[in-house]
């Protein structure tokens, strides 16, 4: 009994916050623009009994599904957000593997320190911290100030509102989701397989590639798929850090959303993404329980 | 090895060591883990270095893979200065106590992991991984991975990587620790094989007395960073050369008192150290019989009445080699032992100990007549004591009440409390029933030893 409410406790909250505002996403893309308020066609009226129901799933058409594929710029946007996110991960993961790596060879003693750093930012507001990266990047920011003091260049360089800023912001956010799987991995690692490679004849760098990268593989890919999954849907990044030609879905969805007022179109849109994000989703389970199964 | 007449290269001065520690030390900060050593290994030896955890034994291993660098010293391969070749230059291959096998690779890819380093071709990488996997027998499991065998597979599978580039020097980093004691003990023979089959040089590093016993040509016994004995399993146990030694391998009763010389005889014995068969219950033991190809011995009263009478006339026999008697003795059955009338013959020379206000002194025949007056420890290995009800005729004895009684199948403790509350050790072996034994708990016994069944140490 016991065990059984404990079982539908989490089913209920996926019921009541995912499951069902899903489906009501679904049912906003099936429908119409109309001026009204909610601001989409066909209304539920349950007072018309049978009928109304009836009359309800008739109006449902896949209209805005259809719409998508006549303007390219969806397409684009899809595979701009895709390229940018996809991007980021790699950068992310250059930057972060090397992090971890430190963080798991360092002194026992240390590691809780390290770890504590590496989550620390997350005590500040996502919002804030990604703000004062305008402050950091903009043509007067510090970062020009400091590189024209320096004497390095002679008049700012043009960072904020490219795409460039874009990725700054999604490595710098995303940073420890890469940091912290992989530390997990390596910090599991048996170091005498080190020496053992060494005693076999590898040099540490291929000692490195041989058996450390193999073995933080797992944490390598939870890594990547918990940076790539959130960035390419990523709004915030984009419409603070990016300029106008940095086309990502997010941005897409919230101008017709909140600009166009087009509930309907913004809803299948959401949809499509969901859908795309759906295939690393799986791709990642699948290979968690592999790393499972590996691991028994 | 210990039948092995022919092989001891360590007392040849002509044999070139393969490795030599020249006055070693290895400090870590303040702490010294190695003081000072030298040692010499020789070639096809299966050497075994063995202590008490941090006595220094893995520091030494660990200076032959060329992970740790002497602070001081040289470490010389076949001659060659190896304290600064990295590990990976090196022709010494290690066997490590967690395995440390590749977890994402097959046992097939484990094993040739240092083949494919050296890049040699591929016909020749798999012939030789085939050849381990023969070897130690893994032929099924080559496809699996280290998670999907037992611990004996992944030990054999250790050794089979270690060995693939046929290094000249293979060191066992405590190789049997995680198995449990039966397949330890069938390991240990696998690996005495092994290492016959294959002729490379072993060191293994253990805790494990009966292991090093077991499997060394030669065994090192370290404490606190130095060696305090080099020598062959037997002489180790018969003879050791400290009270340290003494109580780090196997059981011992340690009796400690004062020496005194005794009356020398014609002759006294020229080498107190050597160890001699012995005989508990002297008159009751049948003569040890003799291993084929060996050549014959005098018996004990034959023996005895050349060195000490006849060697005059005669000449001296030749120096009968340090040699064990087969594992086992077929020694008469100590109890009962029905009293000699006459009382044994003591061999004169020696010293006597005396240890006890109330008790005669202790004879120790083989005992040094220089260590008069000092104060001395008599080692007597507890099989090496006869028990009995009824007072033997021997040369010492000691009077007692059974404490404990230590039933292990093929073997009996008996725990013997002396009046003034030592507590000794008896070892006998159970060739009757224990229905038949006759000693139980509380009673009252005679416990004897031969002049020469201890070994006397200095304090």
């Amino acid at each position: 009994m016991r065990r059984a409410v404990l079982i539908v406790i989490p089913y209920l909250w996926l019921l009541a916050l995912f499951l069902i505002p899903f489906v009501i996403v679904l049912k906003i893309s099936l429908s119409d623009v109309a001026l009204a308020r909610p601001p989409y066609m066909p209304q539920l009226d349950l007072s018309e009994g049978w009928a109304g129901i009836r009359d309800f799933f008739a109006a449902l058409d896949f209209e805005n599904f259809v719409f998508l594929t006549t303007d390219d710029l969806y397409f684009k946007a899809y595979l701009s957000s895709l390229r940018i996110a996809v991007t980021a991960t790699l950068i992310t993961l250059v930057v972060g593997y090397p992090i971890a790596y430190g963080m798991a060879r360092a002194a026992p003693e240390w590691r809780p320190t390290l770890l504590m750093l590496v989550i620390l930012p997350f005590w500040t507001s996502f919002l804030i911290r990604v703000y004062s990266w305008m402050g950091i990047l903009s043509n007067e920011g510090v970062l020009n100030q400091f590189l024209i003091g320096l004497g390095v260049i002679g008049e700012p360089l043009q960072i904020l509102n490219t795409n460039t800023a874009v990725y700054i912001g999604i490595v710098y956010t995303y940073l420890p989701f890469m940091i912290l799987p992989i530390y997990a991995a390596l910090e599991k690692m048996d170091e005498s397989l080190l020496e053992a490679a060494e005693d076999l004849g590898a040099s540490r760098l291929s000692a490195f590639w041989l058996v450390t990268v193999p073995l933080s593989r797992s944490g390598i890919v939870a890594g990547c798929f918990l940076v790539l999954i959130p960035s390419i849907g990523e709004f915030v990044i984009p419409s603070l850090l990016g300029g106008s030609d940095t086309l990502m879905i997010g941005k897409v969805l919230w101008e017709e959303f909140f600009s166009n007022r087009d509930w309907p179109v913004a809803s299948a849109v959401a949809v499509i993404l969901l859908l795309i994000l759906i295939i690393p989703i799986v791709l990642f389970q699948r290979s968690e329980d592999k790393a499972r199964e590996a691991g028994k | 090895m210990v039948n092995e007449k022919s092989f001891a290269p360590w007392d040849d001065p002509d044999a070139r060591p393969l490795i030599r520690f020249e006055r070693v030390t290895k400090r870590f900060g303040d702490f010294t883990a190695i003081d000072d050593l030298t040692l010499d290994i020789y070639e096809r030896e299966f050497f075994a270095l063995l202590g008490p955890s941090g006595c220094g034994k893995t520091t030494m291993m660990r200076m032959l893979a060329g992970f740790e660098e002497p602070s001081e010293g040289q470490i010389l391969l076949s001659g060659r200065d190896i304290a600064h070749v990295p590990p990976n230059k090196r022709a010494v291959n290690m066997m490590f106590q967690s395995y440390a096998l590749f977890p994402h690779l097959s046992v097939w890819d484990n094993i040739a992991f240092g083949l494919r380093r050296e890049g040699k071709p591929k016909e020749q990488i798999e012939a030789r991984v085939q050849e381990m996997l023969r070897l130690t027998r893994l032929e099924k499991f080559a496809r699996r991975k280290p998670h999907q065998i037992s611990g004996g597979q992944r030990q054999r599978v250790a050794l089979a990587r270690s060995l693939a580039k046929a290094p000249k020097l293979l060191l066992l980093d405590e190789p049997l620790g995680a198995l449990d004691r039966k397949l330890r003990e069938e390991t240990q023979f696998e690996l005495m094989d092994i290492q016959e089959k294959t002729g490379t040089t072993f060191v293994i590093v253990t805790h494990d007395q009966e292991e090093a016993m077991t499997v060394a040509s030669r065994v090192a016994v370290m404490d606190e960073g130095r060696i305090v004995q080099v020598a062959t399993p037997d002489v180790i146990y018969e003879a050791p050369t400290s009270v340290y030694v003494a109580d780090f391998i196997g059981d011992v009763n340690l009796i400690r008192g004062t020496a005194r010389a005794r009356d020398a005889g014609p002759a006294p014995e020229p080498d107190a150290a050597a160890p001699e068969a012995v005989d508990p219950v002297p008159g009751a033991a049948a003569p040890l019989p003799q291993p084929e190809g060996r050549r014959p011995q005098p018996n004990a009263m034959g023996k005895w009445l050349h060195d000490r009478v006849l060697y005059r006339i005669l000449g001296r026999r030749p120096d009968e080699p340090r040699q064990l008697p087969p594992p086992e003795p077929a020694r008469a059955p100590a109890q009962p032992a029905p009293a000699p009338a006459a009382t044994p013959e003591i061999p004169p020379g020696g010293i006597e100990i005396r240890w006890s206000e109330d008790t005669p002194p202790l004879i120790a025949a083989n005992g040094d007549p220089a260590l008069d007056g000092k104060p001395v420890v008599l080692a007597l290995r507890p099989e090496k004591l006869g028990i009995a009800r009824e007072r033997p005729a021997a040369a010492n004895l000691l009077q007692g009440k059974v404490i404990d009684i230590g039933y292990l199948g093929n073997i009996s403790t008996y725990h013997v409390e002396l009046p003034d509350g030592t507590m000794v050790k008896a070892q006998i072996t159970n060739t009757r029933r224990v229905s038949r034994r006759d000693i139980t708990w509380e009673d009252e016994v005679w416990l004897s030893f031969s002049p020469t069944a201890g070994v006397v140490l200095e304090e």
